[in-house]
């Protein structure tokens, strides 16, 4: 949190706090082990684990694995989170069975594509997919568009999955992440 | 390569002996055969077998192994769940948990939906994927004297491990643990984690 604020004295328009916010409220709830597809969104956050000793991180090589992995670390007394791409929703579909027809807790912390300013067509369809997808399968989803608001989300998220036995995703819009445009990029 | 299905291990033969005075081992079970194979060596508290979920019984192994080090993790699953997230091999090649076995039980078919072949039938070779994964060792198991091996490379816990045992494609009766995943869940945790883990 020093560095966050560091970062917003210092540097208040280079670095978003909320990936450093969100590296403590996850701690907090006591997460050990980290499943994730990396996305840009969650760089920082997966810096902070791979450089902490408490928690392990786990690549994956499709999201799906990451909620089975969790669940057997469910099975095994300890807590996790899932970081995806909005697109890896779709590698998790009938995955998600497994935590639902269990009653296990699983935390997913999705990155939005396919949404606010987009430039590729080809994320719209996962994108616009995500919540139906995910609420079809009977996990809770929250979306958040404000970067004030991401901690209290990712913390209420992790007490509700932890304290009650749910999936729960939570959706961190483009607003939040900046929309890239590669075409911008393309004509430097 | 065998052709001669006689020659073939007998499921069940594999599976009790994998389980032979299981001790404190933790098992998770691949639906259809593998899970009734499992529950027909004795329904157990620290069986996880699944009905569902396919594809990821052998990374419910790896979080449970991460989670339990002090324990040994056995998965049995069979080859066509293996092979529907084969890329599992990789992520947990990684990781390379010391307590972790999985054991593929592999008669080449989908045995649930008609016997139809798998990939394995046509000579993909499971174990070879999982050494060239990283999965130092892993092999193919077509005795029992390498199943009585492997077994104890799976309680012993001294590495990650990988066999593909082929087995006889026979169909046989299907014993059945409890179908409701709380109950398996809460029972797994209960007798892992103790009477607290009834209240968390």
């Amino acid at each position: 949190m020093a560095e966050a604020a560091k970062s917003r004295g210092e540097a208040p328009a280079a670095l978003p706090t909320w990936p450093d916010e969100i590296y403590r409220v996850l701690k907090d709830a006591g997460i050990r082990q980290v499943a994730m597809v990396p996305d840009a969104g969650h760089s920082r956050l997966i810096r902070s684990f791979e450089a902490d000793p408490e928690t392990r991180v786990v690549t994956l090589t499709t999201e799906e694995e990451g909620v089975a992995m969790l669940a057997g670390a469910w099975l095994g007394g300890e807590r996790g989170v899932l970081l995806l791409q909005s697109s890896g929703v779709g590698n998790c579909i009938n995955m998600l069975s497994l935590p639902v027809i269990c009653h296990m807790p699983l935390l997913m912390i999705v990155t939005m594509r396919g949404d606010w300013g987009e430039f590729n067509p080809w994320q719209i369809p996962m994108g616009q997919g995500t919540r139906p997808s995910l609420e079809a399968m009977g996990v809770i989803v929250n979306k958040v568009d404000e970067p004030d608001l991401v901690a209290s989300a990712v913390q209420g998220a992790a007490h509700l999955a932890f304290n009650t036995w749910k999936p729960v995703a939570v959706l961190l819009g483009q607003h939040v992440l900046g929309a890239k445009n590669f075409k911008e990029l393309a004509r430097k | 390569m065998t052709t001669n299905p006689n020659a073939l291990l007998h499921r069940r033969d594999v599976v009790n002996e994998l389980l032979r005075d299981r001790a404190d081992l933790l098992v998770i079970a691949g639906l259809g055969a593998p899970n009734w194979d499992v529950s027909a060596a004795g329904d157990h508290p620290n069986n996880f077998p699944l009905w569902g979920a396919m594809g990821g019984a052998s990374m419910i192994g790896l979080g449970l192994a991460l989670a339990q080090p002090k324990r040994k993790v056995l998965v049995i699953t069979g080859d066509g769940e293996m092979l529907m997230n084969i890329g599992s091999l990789a992520s947990i090649a990684v990781e390379a948990p010391k307590n972790l076995t999985i054991a593929v039980l592999d008669n080449e078919r989908f045995g649930e939906t008609g016997m139809q072949k798998t990939p394995t039938a046509f000579g993909v070779d499971l174990a070879a994927i999982a050494t060239a994964c990283g999965i130092r060792t892993s092999r193919i198991v077509r005795t029992q004297a390498e199943v009585t091996e492997l077994r104890d490379l799976a309680h012993e816990g001294r590495g990650t491990a990988f066999a593909q045992i082929k087995i006889n494609p026979e169909a046989l009766a299907f014993v059945m643990p409890p179908a409701d995943g709380v109950i398996l869940t809460t029972r797994f945790r209960q007798s892992v984690l103790g009477d607290e883990a009834l209240f968390n």
